[in-house]
């Protein structure tokens, strides 16, 4: 086991020593029924997909993976431990990857105890499980890219409340990028390219394919690029801050 | 070996640490000292690897910090101000996890970890959350942290602060127990600590050095070294008798206790013979009579002060 893996392994133990992972995964469930039966006319529908479930994960992610993310590093510079932690004989980029790794090891442990309403689907009719994989893996993947930019706003301050205000509003700016109502809001002037750049960066624009199950590796790479340029930028970030 | 060559460290533009320059040698316990934000933590904090240096060099047995940091970081074990560690673990957790940073494997964990748990006596809190531990229990979890690879190099950054009597009496002896066969750096304002523990001072001061010897040349920079200290039983004009016989003493009559008077000897030169005849010619009323050492502290503010008024 590399310095990552262990890394990985304190920091998801250390979730599940407070009380944080199993208030985080409750939550989590219950808003997922709450989202999926009630708002997302599960029954009504009458199709046996899980797109209610899947559509309302950006709104979820928004609030409860920054939740997660603000203590990262603005914890580890409150208590010292960075101090601690990067006297060790371990690289920078493996103290990064390892605990975004572990938090994002969380969000999956808490997405797979969704299980139940995949095996639902399942008992009403016979939907396509392919499709359903592939939308777990994608809801997944944009867990990572919002945590990815907890990280690198968690290692700007000493206050997590701060980490996880700056996080929850720049997450929304992704989230929204690739929605209409921002994109009927540019001027006729703004070239075309722009825009599409623009909606490109959008969470929404890939995870609405994925969740419909139109699968293109593009949109899985999307995340994968993503997430690795803002661990990027946390490392940067940790770099220069934390003299301060 | 340390060695510090030419460093400097800003923060924007105010300069932390400016142009220092020293080496460190095996078997040495060095005690860094310095008015608070003279610079003591920022230099350790450059030295093990945590801050990267604005310009010069730090190279721990050849191995320069900036370059090879790595290599340079294996052979340090270092203690962080306040001692920090991650509360919500265990002791025995916690040591584990850096047991197995360090690359110790298997079976080696145990007994490493077990080995350093009996070295700073933490059997009976290995099992509890080191957030519940008391600030003693805390810095010798840090400090067990710190000598877990049996580090040629050991920085401790305040180690007895905040301790009570007996828990510095113990860090003390462990760390006087370490040093055999390491270079020890400890950073402190507590002078006490220098003459109990250490071989050798540095003193900075707005961050450059301004004192740098062993505790006695430090004492003997004072100008209580070789002074004679008198408590008299009643009141008698001492300042009279020494002006009569000797012009290169000084008497300093203590505020407090008015019977309690200090005879400087002006020249450093030691004058106990000389005032022990002349108490005994004059039949002074004595009631304590000794010699005193230099004092740290009186070095200390005098060298500082100094260099702040400069």
């Amino acid at each position: 086991m590399g310095n990552m893996g262990i890394v990985f392994r304190r920091e998801l133990i250390g979730y599940f020593s407070t009380p944080l992972a199993y208030i985080f995964i409750v939550i989590f469930l219950i808003s997922n029924g709450i989202f999926t039966f009630d708002l997302g006319g599960f029954y009504l529908r009458g199709q046996a997909d899980l797109l209610p479930f899947f559509s309302f994960h950006p709104w979820l992610y928004l609030f409860m993976v920054p939740a997660i993310a603000m203590t990262l590093w603005a914890d580890e510079r409150k208590t010292g431990t960075i101090e601690l932690l990067l006297t060790l004989p371990i690289k920078l980029s493996d103290a990064v990857i390892g605990k975004f790794l572990a938090a994002w090891g969380l969000t999956g442990i808490a997405l797979m105890l969704t299980f139940p309403i995949w095996v639902t689907v399942n008992y009403l009719g016979d939907p396509d499980n392919g499709v359903i994989f592939a939308a777990y893996i994608g809801s997944w993947f944009m867990a990572g890219g919002f945590l990815a930019i907890g990280s690198c706003m968690s290692a700007c301050t000493k206050n997590s409340v701060i980490a996880f205000i700056l996080t929850v509003s720049i997450c929304f700016l992704f989230v929204i990028m690739g929605s209409p109502i921002l994109l009927n809001a540019f001027p006729e002037w703004v070239p075309q390219f722009f825009v599409d750049a623009f909606s490109a960066m959008g969470f929404l624009t890939h995870f609405d394919s994925i969740a419909k199950g139109v699968l293109d590796i593009r949109d899985f790479l999307f995340f994968a690029v993503f997430i690795s340029a803002w661990l990027l930028a946390s490392g940067v970030v940790i770099e220069i801050r934390k003299a301060h | 070996m340390i060695e510090i060559n030419r460093l400097t460290k800003k923060f924007d533009q105010v300069v932390a640490v400016e142009d220092l320059t020293f080496d460190v040698g095996e078997g040495e316990v060095l005690g860094f000292l310095g008015p608070n934000g003279a610079g003591k933590s920022t230099t350790m904090k450059v030295i093990t690897g945590f801050l990267s240096p604005t310009s010069g060099t730090v190279k721990i047995d050849g191995f320069d910090i900036s370059e090879n940091p790595m290599e340079a970081k294996s052979l340090i074990g270092y203690l962080p101000e306040g001692a920090p560690s991650y509360g919500d673990m265990t002791t025995l957790e916690f040591l584990n996890f850096v047991a197995q940073i360090r690359g110790y494997r298997g079976d080696e964990i145990t007994l490493r970890v077990n080995h350093v748990v009996a070295e700073v006596a933490l059997e009976s809190v290995a099992h509890q959350t080191i957030d519940t531990l008391s600030k003693g229990f805390k810095r010798r979890v840090g400090l067990a942290q710190a000598i877990m690879h049996d580090p040629k190099v050991l920085i401790l950054d305040e180690p007895t602060d905040g301790l009570d009597p007996n828990q510095k009496h113990h860090v003390r002896e462990l760390i006087k127990n370490l040093a055999k066969d390491k270079i020890v750096v400890i950073s402190t304002h507590i002078l006490e600590e220098v003459t109990a523990v250490c071989s050798r001072a540095i003193i900075i001061s707005e961050g450059r050095i301004v004192v740098d010897g062993t505790p006695a040349e430090l004492e003997s920079q004072s100008r209580y070294h070789h002074a004679v200290s008198v408590r008299l039983k009643s009141d008698y004009d001492l300042a009279a008798d020494l002006a009569k016989f000797s012009s290169a003493m000084d008497v300093e009559q203590d505020a407090a206790d008015k019977l309690h008077f200090t005879i400087l000897a002006s020249e450093g030169k030691p004058i106990f013979s000389a005032v022990s005849e002349l108490a005994q010619e004059m039949q002074w009323p004595v009631a304590e009579f000794h010699v005193s050492r230099g004092q740290l502290e009186d070095v200390f503010r005098t060298v500082t002060e100094r260099a702040v008024g400069d």
